[in-house]
């Protein structure tokens, strides 16, 4: 079976004042249907950038790589160009999450409309069906009232239902493939419970792919069934979640690990991984990790290496580097 | 010595609400009859989603909400500060004695000034210093004890990350050498690598400081991991409070039940459940009568789902209160 999802040597850089920043170094990725994977990393990773990638959603000053695909159902997205085929993907095949709900609607029109609006582009549906659609997707993200709320302003519903609605409407159309970049961070915990049970949910019934995209090990270990952790551009390692978070290899998700307070074991010491990550302007020749590096070999120090991800055991792949590191 | 750095007793804080100028003045309290005292040298942890008060009391102890009734008195060495009754000149002393870290290390410093001039501004205000000379050796020593480069003091903010910033934040809060700091929401914004950096430092300045925190958390593995003693807000109230180890290990009230369960695990096998409560926080302008709990409390009994039972901690074991009503619910 092909995968839902390819994404294969992408590299994304974006034309600034300041001079030519890498946001995006040889990422590729794969996504079957009805599987979930996580991507963790900190800010300035280019989780997000990936994501906005496959939607073509990231600005104008940003230059892909020629050989770079990306591909979802047999079609390279990268090489779209016209917005009706734009509109294929952009809400039609994939959809998206965004972290602040209340940013993501138009704080002047009612979320009923919004919905209706967007899903009439994509479907070809009359106001009456898409307004059925609408409050039939709001029953089912557990929205009390569906038929007030359709009526109701983004300002009108508090944090958590927002961000419901917003699930909603992503579904409407049905998409193959939702990115969620950060759905549940500006959430509280109660609350992040019931999104990400409601989300797992979903997966199970429409049997989409997910891209999860959250800083939190947590969030990804309840959800993801695969993870790739990125670090400045790079995806450093990847493979089963169990697999990642149980036997990491890699001196950078230890590090994640390490840093991360564990209810369960309050005696354990924080420890922060030393250094700061580099500035995009200044990122490292070599292993991009080399600069915080614990334990860097010779090699590695001078920047010698090229990075590039190697199968240790089946499906857990770490940069080639970082193995030797340790 | 005193025991005791703040003793805060029956506060209440409310704020007017007017929907729109022809309606009615409505109070929405905001805070409701807290009683908690502060030990010195504590890390006292204030945890509760949003909406349940936890930053109008952190402010309210500082003296930067109105205090609608009850009192909060800050016990200083030789003396105490009522802030009910506080002139504006005492203002001015407490000011040095009592400091606040912000969320946002973004937004909390300015563009416009250099790191330097950003952590000499309160000593200049406060005229703690005076001569340049003395700022500067000052500015100087704080910035080291917060493991920042001299180098860093002439510079601007934009210049550093998300941590440094914080960093940047601390020194500035620390320079008048406070004894009591409200940290609010400190790492919320931070990388998990820096938070324990971030985290880990304030643990050190207490120690060689000697300092008191009232730390104020939506995360509760991270207060788990610094705080000594915990008070859990809802809506308005302290439904919960224990020392850390016993109210993580040993909850007693639903609510902190919930909380401490929605927390997702590292472990991928450990899908244990969360307790979903029913429905969201209620609004503070409309509370529920009686327990403010008891319209998401999985398992209320018949007089508390009738809004009868009044509010009220009572001290379970040692050291651990639970409010009164939710101790027969959970």
């Amino acid at each position: 079976m092909s995968h839902l999802l390819e994404i294969n040597k992408l590299d994304v850089k974006f034309d600034t004042d300041e001079g030519r920043i890498t946001a995006i170094d040889n990422v590729s990725l794969t996504l079957d249907q009805g599987k979930v994977l996580g991507i963790v990393g900190e800010s300035g990773s280019g989780k997000s950038v990936t994501a906005k990638s496959i939607m073509q959603l990231n600005p104008g000053n940003t230059i892909y790589n020629d050989n770079a695909e990306i591909i979802i159902d047999g079609e390279n997205v990268l090489k779209f160009t016209s917005k009706n085929d734009l509109k294929k993907i952009r809400g039609g095949k994939v959809s998206m999450i965004f972290q602040e709900p209340m940013a993501s609607f138009a704080p002047a029109i009612k979320i009923g409309s919004q919905m209706v609006e967007q899903l009439m582009i994509h479907k070809p549906l009359d106001k009456n069906e898409a307004k059925n659609i609408s409050i039939d997707m709001l029953n089912r993200v557990g929205i009390a009232d569906a038929e007030k709320r359709f009526n109701q302003y983004a300002f009108e519903l508090s944090g958590g239902m927002r961000q419901r609605a917003m699930i909603a409407m992503a579904l409407s159309t049905m998409p193959k493939l939702l990115l969620a970049d950060e759905p549940t961070t500006a959430l509280d915990v109660t609350i992040q419970a019931q999104v990400i049970n409601l989300i797992k949910d979903i997966i199970k019934e429409f049997n989409m792919g997910v891209i999860f995209i959250t800083h939190d090990l947590g969030v990804i270990a309840q959800v993801a069934d695969d993870v790739a952790v990125m670090y400045l551009g790079s995806v450093v390692e990847r493979g089963p979640v169990n697999e990642i978070l149980k036997n990491p290899k890699h001196p950078y998700t230890r590090g994640l690990l390490n840093a991360l307070p564990d209810i369960n074991n309050l005696d354990a010491p924080l420890t922060p991984i030393p250094g700061n990550i580099p500035s995009p302007l200044e990122r490292p020749t070599g292993c991009v990790f080399r600069t915080r590096c614990p334990n860097p070999t010779h090699d590695c120090r001078e920047g010698n290496i090229e990075m590039g991800l190697i199968e240790i055991s089946s499906g857990h792949w770490v940069d080639k580097c970082c193995i030797n590191c340790g | 010595m005193k025991e005791n750095i703040v003793s805060v007793n029956n506060l209440s804080v409310s704020f007017d609400y007017q929907e729109n100028f022809l309606s009615k003045k409505q109070k929405i309290r905001a805070v409701n009859n807290i009683n908690i005292k502060i030990k010195k040298g504590s890390f006292f942890g204030l945890v509760g989603e949003s909406g349940s008060g936890k930053t109008t009391l952190g402010r309210a102890i500082l003296g930067a909400n109105k205090i609608s009734s009850g009192n909060v008195i800050f016990h200083d060495d030789d003396r105490d500060f009522d802030l009910t009754t506080i002139t504006s000149k005492e203002m001015k002393e407490y000011r040095k004695k009592a400091q606040l870290i912000f969320q946002d290390p973004y937004a909390a410093l300015s563009p416009r000034m250099t790191v330097r001039d950003i952590i000499a501004e309160p000593l200049e205000v406060m005229k703690i210093t005076t001569s340049r000379e003395e700022t500067d050796e000052r500015v100087r020593d704080i910035a080291a004890k917060c493991r920042l480069n001299l180098e860093h003091l002439r510079r601007f903010p934009h210049a550093f990350s998300g941590g440094q910033r914080q960093r940047i934040s601390i020194a500035r809060a620390l320079v008048s050498n406070p004894k009591f700091i409200v940290a609010d929401e400190s790492v919320a914004a931070l990388d998990v690598s820096i938070q324990a950096d971030i985290l880990n430092l304030l643990k050190q300045l207490q120690q060689e400081l000697n300092l008191t925190y009232l730390f104020i958390s939506h995360d509760l593995s991270v207060v788990a991991h610094v705080c000594d003693i915990v008070a859990v807000m809802y809506l308005g109230h302290i439904v919960e409070m224990a020392p850390s180890r016993e109210l993580f290990s040993n909850p007693r009230h639903s609510y902190t039940k919930a909380l401490l369960s929605s927390i997702p695990s590292v472990d991928p096998e450990n899908k244990s459940k969360a307790i979903e409560l029913q429905g969201e926080i209620p609004s503070a302008m409309n509370p529920p009568t009686g327990c403010v709990f008891r319209t998401r409390c999985p398992n209320p009994t018949h007089d508390c789902k009738e809004g009868n039972i009044e509010m009220g901690l009572i001290e379970v074991s040692p050291n651990h209160w639970v409010d009164q009503c939710c101790v027969n619910c959970a």
